[in-house]
């Protein structure tokens, strides 16, 4: 048996909620202004981004700012050759699932982050709490689409809280 | 609902940080020459003022950074 095979998704059997599971997410802590800094956004293909909570997207892979000194890079499945090329990279995307959620009236009722269009829009993000849960939000589409990056052990919770929520 | 300015990412609920207490408490210049007395005055002894307060504040529920802040302990409005 590999790794492979024990790997599961949080939300395999989860109805109603949409999952995407598997993002590699790969933490990068550099000071943004050094040569480690370039060496790893030549590598991406696009700069860090400085604004704080913002998202760049550097081919396949969104580069989030969680910190002035640390951003979350996410890509599909199977990427994460930066952690292996750079000390400063980390391969973390075991601790968290994605949840996909397209209303912005549900989040709502448990986020305390203003989500109208004129504060949050795409290419944004936020690490912040719904529903008492730590999350990194992140907001991919002005349809609105929203991820929800969510610690795989909370997620069950979450996915069940967002479920209720959406039925009130 | 409190709404405290984090210097990274805003304004945001009060839930998402922790308290760090009194700000600029400096670690003793030289510390093997403390007596008993003067360890649990750094340790211990915090000041309790009313009005403004310079206090640590952490956003551990966002970018997990520290910061100074000055809190007015009578009416918990931050001034900076």
């Amino acid at each position: 048996m590999t790794v492979e095979d024990l790997r599961r998704s949080p939300l395999a059997d989860y109805p109603g909620v949409t999952e995407i599971p598997f993002l590699t997410m790969v933490d990068v802590r550099v000071p943004p202004a050094g040569d480690a800094a370039a060496r790893i956004s030549a590598r991406l293909g696009g700069p860090l981004p400085v604004v704080p909570n913002s998202v760049v997207q550097a081919g396949a892979r969104h580069i989030l700012w969680l910190g002035p000194d640390e951003w979350l890079v996410v890509g599909p499945d199977g990427d994460s050759e930066l952690a292996g090329m750079f000390p400063e990279a980390v391969d973390v995307s075991a601790n968290r699932t994605t949840i996909e959620v397209r209303s912005r009236d549900l989040l709502e009722h448990g986020c305390t982050v203003d989500l109208h269009p004129r504060a949050f829009h795409a290419g944004r993000c936020a690490q912040t709490t719904i529903a008492r849960t730590q999350v990194i939000l992140w907001q991919t589409s002005d349809e609105p689409v929203y991820r929800l990056l969510v610690r795989a052990s909370f997620a069950t919770y979450l996915a069940d809280w967002l479920s209720d929520a959406s039925g009130s | 609902m409190l709404l405290i300015s984090c210097p990274w990412c805003g304004e945001r609920e009060e839930t998402e940080f922790h308290y760090g207490g009194q700000a600029f408490v400096a670690y003793p210049a030289d510390p093997e020459s403390l007596s008993d007395e003067e360890w649990a005055q750094y340790v211990f002894f915090r000041d309790n003022p009313k009005g403004d307060f310079a206090e640590r504040w952490v956003h551990s529920a966002g970018c997990r950074r520290w910061f100074n802040t000055v809190r007015n302990t009578v009416t918990s409005e931050f001034q900076s």
